[in-house]
């Protein structure tokens, strides 16, 4: 075979293995929507259609099912809330390790990259004990402070990285122009860094919204859309769970499509 | 007050840390030494002891040695691919990071909605005469395909963060290495092998930790798939924490996953050993 | 109205000392230029200056006001920053309102104001761009524009040409020196280019490791330095030195040449390179490399068997081996003791 077709075979076979991960990727998503947008009776039925028939009453079913709604507000709740929280908390301190040099930086790096080496969803257990004691159990606030914890390190990463990004000149610039510490953050910094600070709290968002465990052991009454499709996995009918999925599913695509920009600023700070 | 500001602005932070993240660790270590007021390890015996625990315990590991590995090759096949593409670069890396957005119990109702008796893999294999009916494939005679199923679901579910990390990791190496071992005569296979991924080591360390740890917290996707059939560590913890209301011995279990993660990272850490002047 | 004084500031990071207490009075509306190599402290001393650096010891006062302890936005400084630091998020125009806007200026002020110093700056067809959008000479415009739109008593600049081409930073050399001329600012400049030292300066500061080795204006500094570094640092080629060893009260004999000298010691021999010229009787120099630069030819030497050049007419060319007689213009001829490595009247 001559170079130019070993190279165009080469080509061939490179575009079918992207064309193939693609499918691997797409393909369970849209099983999972052909089951929530098809009739529970064609859900439990045989064989199955590849292809949705657009009926709604999987999803009418699933949202007049009791709890749901509730389940799915108190999702949106703890969510909102720890996004609140973990950017309230973790911007300051990425701000401070971009910004300053000072005695216990490195440790508290440490400490933040240490929590990522730790099965945070565990802390759940002895905090159960705590909230109630505190009154927490049960509660939005007190499952929303657990995922903070979950979503901290990775905000405190996140607006370490985009404030670093920002030259400290041009907040320098500002000192010199009349503005105190707080007026340049707000007149410079802010408006700089509003995209990745609101790409990591949408970040924080899904982590809330994804998590299974802690909100599994820590609500009872309040329960978020995971908790309850958990635990009623082995009572509920099949299209309550596709369409329980899909819900779950539909918001991380968009959120997903919203931080695609900063993605590699989320994950790709590697330990260096 | 200029020297006290990191401190201010990090007491928020250290503070939430110290009560969310320190505290309730000190707390299990705790609960998992203590029964009914005493130092005791009869939390860990009885853990050990139940039959539960051994089959627990190895299909966490089986799991992970599983679908690590294949994570791993997966991933990096996706971010060379993503790092080599000029056109359709963003759409495709969208793509391959949507799973990331997917909490692990969706991951779970998805692949279900595949193996299910009345799924697509029997629509599928019905539909091309392999059987003639459909075949009960999450029951409990067949426990490997419930082990598959799963593996299937968590390499969907979780290769997405292994590959933007590499992706990102693989950004950083400047292209004039690469172009290097090109005037030097290199092939695509020995470039990938001498050049990309030894400098992707840092990358690599992290990716690896962070997947791993994950690989030991596997919980949503096993009960999604194979209810209480398929135990594993996480599994058993909820399942003595609520069924059983002891506490200490989802304490000992808790404790148990927090050494195996340790142990791996640690074990990691010193397999992918980066000289810190070797860095990129 | 602003007289600077820097009393005996020193500033130290961890165990390592980048400034030595530091003493030195800029006059009202001067042209001060610090000049040194790159990592002898310029810059931090600019900043402390600025009040972006806090001194370790020492005073600041800016128009007779103490202000080492105050934040910059209120020691009635504006600078200009080595990367520009326009702001990306805001229009050229904005850019420089932004420290008009700071003082709550009413708005026809603030935009007489920058009219007038962007048409000063040339760049009133660009008020609308963002700093994307703009070349690095025009950034460099804007920044300058923005500190002048303050009307500040100070402007520091720190090396504000050294991200341009050459032919942009002749250009914008002699702009900046007209435009600072006609405000009535006090300026202090750092640069690493000697050229632009002294093209700029009233008076040039030169530093070393830290340390403020002299300071006046750029003829003295070239004709007399002060100190055999700055002998060695200024000038292109730089000075030449050579060993000299007593022969009697105010008598040095160079290579065999004798020499009037200082009473001293000890002393080393100084001329530049262009101030040597061929003749009879003189040093005696074994050329080394001819080097035709034009108007003149660059030779090097060795003399006593240490490097020595000379900026010869170029239509003189000696060949390498050759033994060549150079006489200094005698009052010319500088002395440096070798201890202290400073200047021997
Ligand atoms: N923040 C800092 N921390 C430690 N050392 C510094 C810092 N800033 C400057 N230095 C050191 O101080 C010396 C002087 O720096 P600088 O004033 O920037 O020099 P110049 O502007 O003349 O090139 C250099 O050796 C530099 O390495
Ligand atoms: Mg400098």
């Amino acid at each position: 075979m001559s170079e130019p077709s070993v190279r165009r075979a080469g080509n061939r076979v490179f575009i079918a293995g992207v064309a193939l991960l693609i499918l691997w990727v797409l393909l369970p998503i849209w099983l999972l929507f052909v089951n929530a947008l098809s009739a529970p009776a064609e859900v439990t039925g045989f064989p199955k259609r590849f292809i949705p028939s657009f009926d709604l009453a999987s999803l009418s079913f699933f949202f007049g099912f009791s709890g749901v709604i509730d389940a799915l507000w108190n999702s949106v709740k703890v969510a909102a809330l720890t996004m609140i929280l973990s950017i309230g908390v973790g911007a300051p301190a990425g701000y401070a390790l971009s910004r300053f040099d000072f005695p216990g930086k490195e440790t508290f790096r440490f400490l933040v990259v240490m929590t990522r080496a730790f099965p945070l969803p565990l802390l759940a257990l002895p905090l159960a004990v705590m909230f109630i004691r505190t009154g927490l159990d049960d509660t939005i606030i007190g499952l929303a402070l657990v995922h903070t914890t979950l979503a901290l390190p990775f905000a405190v990463l996140i607006t370490y990285s985009l404030f670093s990004g920002i030259p400290l000149e041009l907040e320098e610039a500002a000192w010199t122009l009349g503005c105190n510490r707080v007026q340049a953050f707000t007149k410079v910094i802010l408006p700089l860094a509003a995209p990745g600070i609101a790409a990591s709290a949408v970040f924080a968002f899904v982590i809330s919204w994804n998590e299974v465990f802690a909100a599994a052991v820590l609500t009872v009454e309040n329960r978020t859309l995971t908790a309850f499709l958990l635990q009623s996995l082995d009572v509920s009918p099949l299209p309550l769970k596709f369409a329980g999925g899909a819900a779950l599913v539909l918001p991380a695509l968009f959120f997903i499509f919203a931080v695609r920009k900063y993605l590699f600023a989320m994950w790709g700070i590697a330990n260096r | 007050m200029p020297r006290l500001l990191p401190y201010l602005l990090l007491l928020p932070a250290t503070a939430f840390l110290c009560l969310f993240f320190l505290y309730p660790f000190v707390q299990v270590a705790h609960d998992s030494v203590m029964r009914g007021g005493v130092y005791t390890l009869e939390n860990f015996t009885r853990m050990a002891g139940h039959w539960k625990f051994s089959t627990a315990f190895w299909n966490t590991m089986l799991l992970a040695a599983v679908v690590v590995p294949v994570q791993l090759a997966m991933a990096l096949t996706m971010a060379s691919i993503v790092t080599k593409l000029q056109r359709g670069r963003s759409s495709i890396l969208y793509i391959f990071a949507i799973p990331l957005g997917i909490s692990d119990l969706a991951a779970g109702l998805i692949w279900l909605s595949v193996f299910e008796q009345s799924g697509f893999l029997n629509s599928l294999l019905v539909g091309l005469g392999v059987v003639d009916r459909p075949i009960l494939l999450l029951g409990y005679q067949n426990t490997w395909v419930i082990f598959i199923a799963i593996a299937l679901a968590e390499v969907w579910r979780a290769t997405a963060i292994m590959m933007v990390i590499l992706v990102a990791g693989m950004g950083l190496i400047p292209k004039e290495y690469g172009e290097a071992a090109d005037v030097f005569g290199a092939s695509r296979w020995q470039k990938f092998r001498r050049v990309t991924l030894p400098m992707l080591k840092p990358s690599l360390q992290t990716a690896l930790i962070l997947r791993v740890i994950l690989a030991f917290e596997v919980f949503a996707v096993v009960v999604a798939l194979g209810g209480t059939q398929l135990p594993v560590l996480m599994s058993e913890t909820y399942h003595w924490q609520f069924a059983m209301q002891e506490r200490g011995v989802a304490a000992a279990y808790a404790m148990v996953i927090l050494a195996v993660s340790v142990a791996f990272t640690i074990l990691i850490l010193r397999l992918l050993h980066v000289p810190k002047g070797a860095r990129v | 109205m602003a007289v600077i004084e820097i009393k005996q500031v020193a500033k130290n990071f961890g165990a390592f000392t980048a400034l030595h207490s530091v003493d030195l009075t800029i006059a009202d509306q001067e042209f001060m230029v610090l000049l040194g190599a790159s990592g002898c402290g310029k810059t931090t001393l600019l900043r402390i200056i600025a009040g972006l650096e806090t001194p370790t010891a020492g005073e600041v006062w800016i128009g007779g006001r103490r202000v080492d302890h105050l934040p910059p936005r209120e020691r009635g400084i504006a600078m200009v920053f080595q990367n520009y630091a326009v702001f990306p998020h805001l229009t050229v125009f904005e850019n420089i309102a932004f420290g008009l806007r700071m003082k709550k200026m009413d708005q026809a002020e603030v935009t007489r104001r920058v009219t007038r110093t962007a048409e000063l700056m040339h760049i009133e067809q660009l008020l609308k761009r963002y700093s994307g959008e703009l070349s690095g000479g025009q950034r460099q415009r804007v920044a300058v524009a923005r500190a002048l739109a303050m009307e500040p008593d100070v402007i520091l600049m720190d090396e504000p040409l050294s991200n341009l081409d050459a032919l942009l930073r002749l250009e914008m050399r002699a702009e900046l020196k007209g435009v600072l001329a006609e405000s009535n600012t006090t300026t202090i400049y750092v640069t690493h280019d000697q050229v632009e030292a002294m093209s700029l300066a009233d008076r040039i500061s030169v530093m070393n490791g830290g340390r403020i080795v002299q300071a006046a204006n750029p003829v003295e500094v070239y004709r007399n330095p002060a100190a055999r570094f700055v002998g060695s640092f200024i000038g292109n080629p730089p000075m030449n030195f050579l060993t000299a060893t007593p022969v009697g009260p105010g008598k040095w004999q160079v290579a065999g040449q004798t020499y009037d000298g200082p009473h001293a010691q000890a002393a080393e021999f100084a001329v530049r390179p262009e101030d040597l010229h061929p003749a009879d009787h003189g040093l005696p120099a074994e050329v080394r490399v001819v080097e035709p630069l034009g108007p003149h030819t660059l030779v090097t030497t060795t003399v006593a068997g240490q490097p020595f050049r000379a900026v010869l007419e170029s239509t003189l060319m000696p060949r390498p081996g050759d033994v060549i007689h150079l006489a200094p213009v005698p009052d010319r001829i500088r002395w440096f003791d070798p201890a202290t490595q400073t200047a021997l009247c």
